[in-house]
């Protein structure tokens, strides 16, 4: 007999439909804007939920609850981003540094859905507010980096294994090492293939009685710079944008020599800007006691082995050309106050290497005097002569403070002689953030303000549910009977689409997201209408009401199939080359299309089985 | 098939005046495909453009174009790359100059680079390019190969058109339009399919007889779906026009995109795609492969 359903196929319908119905119910509850009060240490303190209510009532900030979490972290959870805002900088003064407190999105799911697994959709930034930035590696500088650090090494094994040489140098991106005596030459050369196999490429030249040594990164290398180079920028940045206080931050890598970041929820863009892109560092040298700084600036002569720089005041310095200590070594940096004089200082931790190296340093220099070095790149933007846009690198360094060294220090010290407690502050959060391994440079951004995110979020569904009515309208009129079938098959499709969206980690559904359902819920009635278009036909031309159903559905499938392919071609295309929103788009259009082909073949024609199956009609209302 | 001569001449003019429309005046190419910045900033009340402008020049700002943007209270302010002031602060000082003027809120930044806007423009470009190879092979295998060639050049002439009218009336051509243009090639095709299977199915029913004039078989092709092309574009349509009124002012070139990417594709799986058959040199042999491969694929 032909339109009769095994039962199976109904209890899967049946199944499908109910999980479709539960997974997309999570997003009925939206999640609450928050400001979670976290303790690194343990649970926060009982009193501080009662602080912060009173503290809350008294600033006359609306909140929603103040809950205390099963890990000791406290909730404070509000109905509205504004009053979220408002209240983390409360907040922030209220309980200053004893606790960490951040921005938040909390899931409001009911406690069953979440036993399940339920969770709402994960908004994207367009839709929720906040900024996204990609970043640039400057695989350049972090060569050069690299190569520097190789300087350095070569200097202290030459002196070790008894190689003398001229001149150690960078240049063009290569190292020249210039010997008097081709046996230190060779020398050199044997203690490179020895000591860095596979790093570098050296080549010997001779010229007018000198013997060179060219050296250069290998292929491989270079990659494995540039690797290492990103990974460490994004493990900084990691750490810098927990600095900012931000919930669910995302950093990861894009491409070769990229780094994406989006951070939901962030206002402050300045600010966001400022604590990303800084790559300021410090250098720890011993001055060059012996010689005559103002001597060198004025007359020019440098004296080898040292560099002249400028202290905050203007005054020049000779210090050293080896660094004693470089910022990466720093684990640990917070501001404070001077114990002995009172003024602002930094108070650092260093690592267990750099504390051995420190330890031995100052050890050796007991009484000399030691300059810490402030460094900080930046890029910027000026109009050529020929009024081209040029971009250039600039590093600043300055010395901030030079002072003696009163006995060996090694893993905690602290340095002064900076410009005040915000300097303090802000020295301590970069070196406490960490230095970046290559400098960073920003070249795509986007922001969206909170209310743009909500208003977004606001007509989307606005439109969708009134893209629907006007469908269902349509069809109803035109179909009659089976149109109202198809409009069950299309909220069915639009449940789903949710629910499949809800349970896709790392599914985000952004503003063209909400386009693609809008869209599907144009074109997902299609296959329905070419059923059903075929149904007429097949009444038309004689055939009885079965028959028609039957055959309807049979010839319509494989002319469904072709045409939802070709849509998911193209589907596939934008998700492959798109950026986030755009990638967005092509899941819910996607997940539409494929929802769609299974509620018009199976849904509709179950419903049809159902109502016309076993009776004898010899109409149809189509 | 008639009026094929009338559907070639009204195809030709509107990409001929298409293409001239690109070439000569190009396309409103936006933020995403330029780089530059795009800001747009709310404010209380309804604002005089001229005195933003004033503010934005005395925080250094001379070279950026300010509209309005979905309201008087919302303003849109563009600044291209060729600025001497850095990129990435441009913001932070639009906002602070306008921060002057009392309460302004930031509803949106977006900065892109000169290398990412490149990269885009090259990546919308490629993806294009797949997709419509993608969907030759698909439709070439699927059936023959000349109705691989006419799915494509009816997608072409979509594209064409589409893309035309974002050159002749200046509506600014941002990422989301491109990705209208990719779903308006999904899109069309859809349509063109559902004519094509018809086409192979009426051929088979007729192979039976001789003396069949191909012209014959895809005009009773495209009569006989025409009602479900037109049902489809009609939900599709008021499925946009609920977008058009009621979604954000961002998608509108996505929305516009579509509603005359629909329109255009409807016209060409109607008239464009089966005349190409035709052209391309259709006949009743030709079809006997694709009896082959239509009986091989099982029906449910």
């Amino acid at each position: 007999m032909p339109n009769q359903y095994p039962l199976w196929k109904y209890l899967l319908i049946a199944a499908v439909s109910v999980t479709a119905v539960v997974y997309a119910l999570p997003n009925a509850y939206p999640s609450d804007p928050a400001v979670q009060i976290s303790d690194s240490d343990g649970a926060v303190n009982r009193g501080v939920p009662a602080r912060l209510m009173r503290l809350l009532d008294e600033s006359g900030v609306p909140y929603k609850a103040v809950e205390t979490e099963e890990n000791g972290n406290v909730l404070v959870r509000f109905h509205q981003p504004e009053a979220q805002l408002r209240a983390v900088d409360a907040i922030k003064k209220e309980l200053a540094g004893r606790y960490s407190v951040a921005l938040n999105l909390a899931s409001a799911t009911p406690g069953w859905l979440a036993a399940l697994n339920a969770r709402p959709m994960n908004l994207g930034l367009d839709l929720r507010g906040g900024v996204y930035f990609l970043l640039s590696v400057d695989v350049d500088a972090a060569l050069k980096k690299t190569l520097r650090a190789y300087l350095d090494s070569f200097r202290a094994e030459f002196r070790e294994n008894k190689i003398r040489y001229r001149e150690l140098s960078l240049k063009g991106g290569e190292l020249l090492l210039d010997f008097s005596r081709e046996t230190d030459q060779e020398a050199a050369a044997a203690h490179l293939a020895r000591r860095y196999p596979g790093e570098l490429t050296v080549v010997q030249s001779e010229s007018q009685g000198r013997f060179f040594l060219t050296a250069a990164l290998a292929e491989e290398h270079i990659k494995e710079v540039v690797g290492y180079a990103v990974q460490q920028n994004i493990l900084t940045l990691r750490k810098r944008v927990d600095e900012l206080g931000v919930a669910e931050p995302v950093v990861t890598r894009q491409g070769r020599d990229r780094i994406s970041v989006q951070l939901p929820g962030v206002q402050d863009t300045a600010r966001a800007k400022e604590i990303l892109g800084a790559t300021a560092t410090l250098e720890f040298r011993m001055v060059a006691e012996s010689e005559n700084p103002e001597k060198a600036e004025r007359t020019g002569r440098i004296p080898p082995g040292t560099r002249l720089y400028r202290q905050r005041d203007g005054a020049p310095v000779l210090l050293k050309q080896s660094v004693m200590l470089t910022g990466d070594r720093i684990i640990d940096a917070a501001s404070g106050i001077d114990g002995e004089r009172g003024g602002p200082a930094v108070f650092i931790t260093l690592d267990a290497k750099g504390a051995r190296t420190f330890s031995r340093v100052t050890g050796k220099n007991v009484k000399r005097m030691m300059a810490v070095v402030y460094i900080e790149n930046k890029v910027e933007t000026y109009l050529g002569e020929d009024d081209e846009i040029k971009r250039r690198r600039i590093t600043i360094e300055e010395v901030i403070s030079v002072a003696q060294i009163q006995e060996q220090l090694s893993k905690r010290f602290q340095i002064t002689g900076l410009d005040g407690t915000q300097e303090a502050r802000r020295l301590a959060l970069l070196l406490r953030a960490g230095a970046l391994a290559a400098p960073l440079e920003i070249v795509e951004e986007r922001t969206v303000g909170p209310s743009l995110g909500k208003e977004n979020i606001r007509r989307g569904t606005r439109s969708i549910i009134f893209a629907f009515l006007l469908v269902v309208l349509f069809m109803g009129i035109y179909y009659r009977v089976f149109g109202l079938l198809a409009d069950l098959a299309l909220s069915l499709n639009i449940v789903l689409i949710i629910a499949v969206v809800s349970l896709i980690p790392g599914a985000t559904l952004t503003l063209p997201g909400i386009v693609g359902i809008v869209l599907t819920v144009g074109m997902a009635v299609d296959a329905n209408v070419l059923i059903f278009e075929r149904i007429r036909e097949e009444l038309g031309s004689g055939s009885s009401a079965q028959a028609s159903i039957d055959s309807g559905y049979r010839q319509a499938f494989s002319t469904i199939a072709d045409a939802n392919v070709t849509t998911l071609i193209a589907a596939l295309v934008l998700f492959a080359f798109g950026t986030g929103p755009i990638k967005g788009f092509a899941v819910t259009l996607s997940v539409g299309i494929l929802c769609s082909m299974f509620t018009a073949i199976m849904g509709t024609r179950a419903v049809a089985n159902l109502i016309y199956g076993r009776k004898k009609t010899a109409t149809l209302a189509i | 098939m008639e009026k094929r001569g009338l559907a070639f001449g009204v195809s030709l003019a509107l990409i001929l005046i298409s293409v001239a429309s690109i070439s000569l005046r190009g396309l409103n190419f936006g933020v995403d495909f330029t780089g530059g910045t795009i800001i747009e900033v709310g404010y209380e009340e309804a604002v005089d453009l001229e005195s933003v402008r004033g503010r934005l020049s005395a925080a250094g700002l001379e070279n950026v174009s300010v509209q309005h943007f979905g309201s008087a209270k919302d303003v849109l302010i563009r600044a291209a790359l060729d600025d001497g002031v850095a990129q990435a602060e441009l913001s932070n000082k639009v906002l602070d100059g306008l921060r002057k003027d009392g309460d302004v809120k930031l509803r949106r930044v977006e900065f892109v680079g000169p290398r990412v806007g490149e990269e885009l423009r090259e990546d919308g470009g490629l993806a294009m390019l797949y997709a419509l190879i993608g969907i030759l092979l698909y439709v070439a295998f699927r059936f023959e190969y000349r109705f691989a060639f006419g799915s494509v050049i009816a997608l072409v002439h979509d594209v064409l058109v589409t893309i035309g009218f974002f050159s002749v009336t200046g509506i600014e051509f941002d990422l989301s339009v491109l990705a209208a243009v990719l779903a308006v090639i999904g899109y069309s095709l859809n349509d063109t399919i559902v004519v094509y299977d018809r086409i192979r199915e009426n051929f088979l029913k007729l192979r039976k007889r001789t003396g069949v004039k191909v012209g014959a078989v895809i005009d009773s092709a495209i009569n006989k779906t025409l009602a479900r092309t037109l049902v489809t574009s009609v939900t599709t349509m008021l499925v946009l026009i609920a977008l058009f009124v009621l979604g954000s002012e961002v998608i509108r070139g996505f929305t516009v995109a579509m509603m005359v990417g629909i329109v255009v594709g409807t016209y060409s799986s109607i008239y464009v795609a089966g005349s190409s058959l035709l052209f391309l040199g259709l006949s009743a042999e030709s079809m006997m492969q694709v009896k082959k491969e239509g009986e091989e694929f099982g029906r449910p």
